[in-house]
Parts: C-alpha cells; sequence; structure tokens
C-alpha cells in the first residue's frame, strides 16, 4: 500500500479500479485470466516476446550498419531485457499461479523492476527506468495489437490515472465511468480541474512522478477533501474508505433533500438559480442537483484542443444535446468567447501585448462572420429542441450590439429561405462584463431581452487587475467596493426597466456573498453546479430584509477586507460549519 | 572475485553483455554482492545489484562446464572492468 500526497482539486472519495493513461495511451483491458485459458495465455506472452524480439533485432540490425556498434548497444541491452530468463520465468508464474493476464503481468512485473532502477542510490540507473517502460509499451503493443482504448470508450467504472490530461481528452470522458482522476501535474485552476469540480467528482493532481508505481487494474483510493491517493490500499484501509464514502453518500442525501425544494427567502422571494456549464455531459449533474435551468453554457470547448475549426454540425450536435436534456427550463448560450490564439486556423498575425483587451469574443466573432454564422446557424438549427437564449459576451458598444444582432438576423433569414425550422422568438442578451456596459446600460437595456453580469472579468477590468500575474493577484477581488456599486447600479438600470438581469461570475457560487447580492436586488444567479445545493441553503435560510441590510452595510465600506470580513461574519450566522 | 572498475558501473552494456556470456554455458552461474546474489544469466537482476565503481562481486558457477564459465566471466570482467582477479568455483 502506497500513500501520496497531491492538491486536492475536487473533493469526494472515489474508489476503483485503475485505468493508467500513459504517453500511447495503453490500457490494461483485464487483469485477470480464467483457469483454462492460462495456456493459451501463456502462448500469447510467448508469442508477444518473440516477436517484440524480432523487431528489435532488426532495429539493432539497421542501426548497427548504419551507425555503428556503439549506437545498437542500447538495442542489445533492450533485446537481452526481453529475453530475460528471470523475467519470462516470473512472468509465466504470474500468468500460471495468479491468473494474471499477460498485460497485466508485463505491467506490474516490469514497473517493479523500473521502481528498483529509480530508486537505487547514485541515481545512475534511473534511465534504465525508461527501458523498462519501452519495453513495457512494446510487448502491450504487441499483445493488444494496434488497439488503443480510447478513454471515451470505457464501459466500466474506473478511476483515471495520467501524467496530465488535455482538454479534449477531459472533454471525451465519460461521465458516467469515470469515478475520479489523479494526474502527475497540474493543480487548481488548471482545465482539468474545473471539469472535475463541474463533473461534481474527486480528483487530485500535481501529484508528482507516481505512474511507475501503478498498473491499469490496480485499486485506487482517491481523496480529493485531502488531496491524497491511496494505491493498493490494505484492507483495512479500503473499509475505512468505503465508510468514508457512505458518509459523503449521506450527507449529499440530505443536501438532495432540499434539490426538490424551491430557492425561496423566509419572506417568500423566489430565487432563480442556474448553472454554469462547459461541457454537455455536465447537464445530467445540474439536473440532479435541482436547478432551475443553465445560466451560461460555454461554447469555448468546442474549439480548445480541437485540430480544426468545429462545423456548423459539430455546434448543432452539441447544443441539441444540451437542449433535450432539459426541454422545460431555460438554456443561456454565449457565443464564442476566446481569443483568436485559441482558435485552430484563426492565430492573429501580429502578437497581442495585451490579449485581454484584444480581438477576442465578440469582437473575433464580429471580425471573422463565417465563424460566427456557423455558430447562430447551428443554435437556431437548435432552437426547437429546448428552451434556448443567445448572449453575446464582452459586448462593450451599442454598435457592437447591433451589429452581432443584425448578424443573427441574418443567419435567421438564411434558415428560412433553406426551409429549415427554427424558434423566431429566441431571447437575445448580453454579459455585462466590461465597464463601459455597465456606464451606459441604460442605452443597452433598450435592445436586449435580458443581461447577465460577468463578475471575473468585470472585477479585471474595473480594477485593472491581471489576475494571472502573480504580482498583483491578490488585488483581484470581488468583495471590492468599487466592483459592488457597480453590480448594483447595473441591477437597478435592469430593473427600472423591467429586464432580468442575472449573475454568472465566480462569486454566485461562493455561499459567503449570497446574501449581498440578494441585498443588492440580484433575484436570479448562476452558479457551478456543484454549489447549488448549498446556495440554496442560504436562500432558504435568510429574509430580504437581512439581505438588504448585509448589502447596505457592505455598500458603506471602502475596503474589500472589512467586506470580507463583515460578509464572513453574516454566513457564520448561518450556516456555522462552512469551512473558512 | 572481481572488482568493478568502470566510472559507471554495472551499466546496461556490461551487463548486457556479462548475461550473455553467461547465457552461453549450461551451468548455473550466479553473482554475489554482498548478501544480493543473482543469476548471471538475468540483465534485469544484474543491473538490480547496482554494482557501481569498485564493487566487489563474487561469481560462482556451479555445473559441467562451470570452470569455463567462471573464467570466461572473469576474462570479460577483467576487459571490462576488473584490476585485481580471482574466482571461485565448485
Amino acid at each position: 500500500m502506497q500513500r501520496l500526497q497531491g492538491i486536492g482539486v475536487s473533493p469526494g472519495v472515489a474508489i476503483g479500479e485503475a485505468i493508467v493513461i500513459g504517453q500511447e495511451g495503453f490500457r490494461i483491458p483485464r487483469r485477470f485470466v480464467a483457469r483454462d485459458a492460462v495456456e493459451n495465455e501463456l502462448e500469447r506472452l510467448a508469442h508477444a516476446i518473440d516477436s517484440a524480439a524480432s523487431e528489435v533485432d532488426r532495429n539493432r540490425e539497421r542501426v548497427s550498419e548504419q551507425l555503428g556498434d556503439q549506437y545498437a548497444a542500447i538495442f542489445s541491452a533492450h533485446l537481452q531485457m526481453l529475453r530475460d530468463p528471470r523475467l519470462r520465468g516470473e512472468l509465466e508464474e504470474l500468468i500460471r499461479q495468479r491468473h494474471y493476464s499477460p498485460e497485466y503481468a508485463i505491467s506490474r512485473a516490469l514497473r517493479r523492476y523500473a521502481k528498483v532502477f529509480q530508486t537505487l542510490e547514485g541515481g545512475f540507473l534511473s534511465e534504465r527506468a525508461s527501458d523498462i517502460f519501452d519495453i513495457e509499451k512494446r510487448l502491450l503493443r504487441h499483445l493488444l495489437g494496434k488497439e488503443r482504448e480510447e478513454l471515451a470508450e470505457i464501459t466500466s467504472p474506473v478511476v483515471v490515472l495520467a501524467h496530465e490530461l488535455t482538454p479534449s481528452e477531459t472533454a471525451n470522458l465519460n461521465a458516467n465511468f469515470v469515478l475520479g482522476f489523479v494526474t502527475e501535474i497540474g493543480g487548481l485552476g488548471s482545465h482539468t480541474a474545473i471539469v472535475a469540480e463541474g463533473l461534481g467528482i474527486p480528483a487530485v493532481l500535481g501529484l508528482g512522478s507516481f505512474l511507475t508505481d501503478v498498473s491499469g487494474g490496480d485499486t485506487v483510493i482517491i481523496d480529493g477533501d485531502h488531496g491524497q491517493v491511496i494505491l493498493n490500499p490494505t484492507d483495512e484501509t479500503l473499509a475505512r474508505y468505503q465508510q468514508e464514502v457512505e458518509d459523503h453518500r449521506t450527507a449529499a442525501e440530505r443536501l438532495e433533500e432540499i434539490r426538490e425544494l424551491p430557492a425561496e427567502t423566509t419572506d417568500g422571494q423566489r430565487i432563480q438559480l442556474l448553472a454554469n456549464i462547459e461541457f454537455p455531459a455536465e447537464v445530467e449533474h445540474c439536473g440532479r442537483r435541482g436547478g432551475d435551468g443553465i445560466g451560461l453554457y460555454r461554447t469555448e470547448f468546442l474549439y480548445l484542443g480541437a485540430q480544426e475549426e468545429p462545423t456548423e454540425e459539430d455546434h448543432y450536435q452539441a447544443y441539441a444535446q444540451v437542449l433535450q436534456a432539459m426541454p422545460d427550463k431555460p438554456v443561456v448560450i454565449r457565443t464564442l468567447d476566446l481569443g483568436a490564439d485559441k482558435i485552430p486556423g484563426h492565430g492573429v498575425r501580429d502578437y497581442e501585448r495585451n490579449p485581454f483587451l484584444g480581438l477576442r469574443s465578440i469582437r473575433l466573432s464580429l471580425a471573422n462572420n463565417n465563424l460566427f454564422r456557423t455558430q447562430l446557424r447551428a443554435i437556431m438549427r437548435a432552437s426547437t429542441k429546448g428552451n434556448p437564449r443567445i448572449m453575446f459576451p464582452m459586448v462593450s458598444t451599442v454598435m457592437e450590439l447591433r451589429q452581432a444582432k443584425s448578424l443573427l438576423a441574418d443567419a435567421m433569414e438564411d434558415l428560412e429561405e433553406e426551409g429549415i425550422e427554427f424558434n423566431e422568438n429566441v431571447p437575445v442578451g448580453m454579459m455585462v462584463e466590461v465597464p463601459a456596459a455597465v456606464i451606459l446600460l441604460d442605452r443597452f437595456i433598450e435592445e436586449v431581452d435580458f443581461v447577465s453580469i460577468g463578475t471575473n472579468d468585470l472585477v479585471q477590468f474595473t480594477l485593472a487587475v491581471d489576475r494571472s500575474n502573480h504580482n498583483v493577484a491578490h488585488l483581484y477581488t470581488s468583495a471590492d467596493p468599487a466592483v459592488l456599486r457597480l453590480i448594483k447600479q447595473a441591477v437597478d438600470v435592469a430593473d427600472s426597466r423591467g429586464v432580468p438581469v442575472s449573475l454568472c461570475g465566480q462569486m454566485s457560487g461562493n455561499p459567503r456573498y449570497t446574501m449581498l447580492l440578494l441585498g443588492l436586488g440580484l433575484r436570479s444567479l448562476s452558479v457551478t453546479p456543484s454549489a447549488i445545493p448549498e446556495i440554496k441553503r442560504v436562500c432558504r435560510a435568510v429574509s430580504l430584509e437581512q439581505c438588504q441590510a448585509v448589502a447596505n452595510h457592505a455598500l458603506s465600506l471602502d475596503s474589500a477586507r472589512d467586506v470580507k470580513t463583515l460578509l464572513n461574519e453574516e454566513i457564520g450566522k448561518i450556516i456555522p460549519d462552512l469551512p473558512l | 572475485m572481481i572488482v568493478i572498475k568502470s566510472p559507471q558501473g554495472l551499466h546496461a552494456r556490461p551487463a548486457e553483455m556479462f548475461a550473455r556470456t553467461a547465457a552461453e554455458f549450461s551451468a548455473t552461474i550466479e553473482v554475489i554482492k554482498g548478501e544480493q546474489r543473482v543469476d548471471a544469466k538475468s540483465i534485469l537482476h544484474l543491473l538490480t545489484l547496482g554494482a557501481t565503481e569498485g564493487t566487489e562481486l563474487v561469481i560462482e558457477a556451479c555445473g559441467d562446464d562451470a570452470q569455463a564459465a567462471a573464467e570466461a566471466l572473469v576474462n570479460l570482467a577483467e576487459h571490462e572492468l576488473a584490476n585485481e582477479v580471482s574466482n571461485e568455483n565448485k
């Protein structure tokens, strides 16, 4: 048993069979074989070793001819390893006595050697560990043929272990079967962390090098609460964690009871709680958490990690999937909110010194009509499947808004001419995240059906702080009084015209801000799905009067620190057990 | 008894040659470092000895061609690695 420490980025405990994603993504399909299959499997092993050895021998000859014996020496060593009688004996024993599959036996046996080489004093053999991995891959390739099981094809509950998970790999995970993940690199704020949280499954990242210690099929425990990963636990440890999983389930059940109840304050004000999602797979999670709909469907994942620009059909499939999953609830689809550097084939020619203030989001869409048109058409085509709304990000001038709406009208006209069905009355809204939008909101509001305050970017632009710059990141805070004033201003303008206003930044999912936001006049919040029960709990425990008092008090303060102190005090009275 | 003279110790190339040479004989051959005993015909096991420069290794051979085996290995070690040489066989 081994206990490793990493960074817990998504809470919860998961216990399951490991699937190890290496650089070539070989998965060990099964650990064990039936007793009467043993002879057959031994033959497979022998055959694989022979073909691998021939392959290495051919390489050795070729290199020796072209470059000389010294260079070929490494192949000689590999050949010797493949033909190593002790290794062969160990593998055969594992198959015969313990009924391991050849794949599992190879992985276990070789990794043990790799571990020894890595830990020998002086580290002079640590390079030999890479030889071992090379041999392992080669043998597995010969055993499994060219099959490389894709992550999307997993059909049993597993825990995913990898060096790292790329955006497209995480996007392709079948959320029904992945119980949790662990990676060697990465940390809070990484893409993998965001997805894990979005899917509500435990994850530990930044564990450092550990893949040599684990084989596909091993039992792994992920403790996302403490950032711990346990490999091959003892029975005792396993039992203890199984109990924890039980406890989590009971706690989740208690929150589940809230699921059917409305987010209503003690004085009868119904609050709309929506969810922020990135992938279609997250919709089910929202349903389970009991939200009122999707307040922000980020469409960027279609572009991130893709080799080519997604087609209209790709867009359509993603939107239709989400809309069909909750046909009676509103789904706000936000158009592309990325910089050109993330779009395949659209890199800006000049290096942007200030990408946050550069050609991104709505500006990029307006400068690339085809790109925009594709997305708009797909949204409209999918509009008959449910209850969608369209929202434009980073709008900073009324002209931009009008241009975007005009392109939407064009797309609708085209569809009509083509005889394709769509919903003509899809509400159109905008994100309020650029200070100019707040300041001039009275003009913008005439031309939209709804608005959503995007505090993540609003805070950046208002305080002129780059949150990814570690020199100044501490200045970034949603609790800044200037930001609070802008939020209030926006809500007041929207209310005065009777236009629905929502808030979809990170602060909406933080229970400490709930009373403040309700007190500032918000009646609709869009949060990360896992936060829905907690926010609902706060809503149901307070009255609007209380919230307004908190908001007024906060607005009278002149530092973010004082605001945070106030909010912590107030939430402490409602939820005493909230971890600080 | 052989002493590893190469600064890189018994690393991949010598271990490979050692194992390959040992495999030519039918005798059972073991290499001993302190408490550890490994099969000389197994490159992987030889590597696990982690024999660095200056390490003393004892070669023990047992079987029909034990003498020849021991001599061959000592010779090999001499060319690659050793300084002082003696051998033991049964």
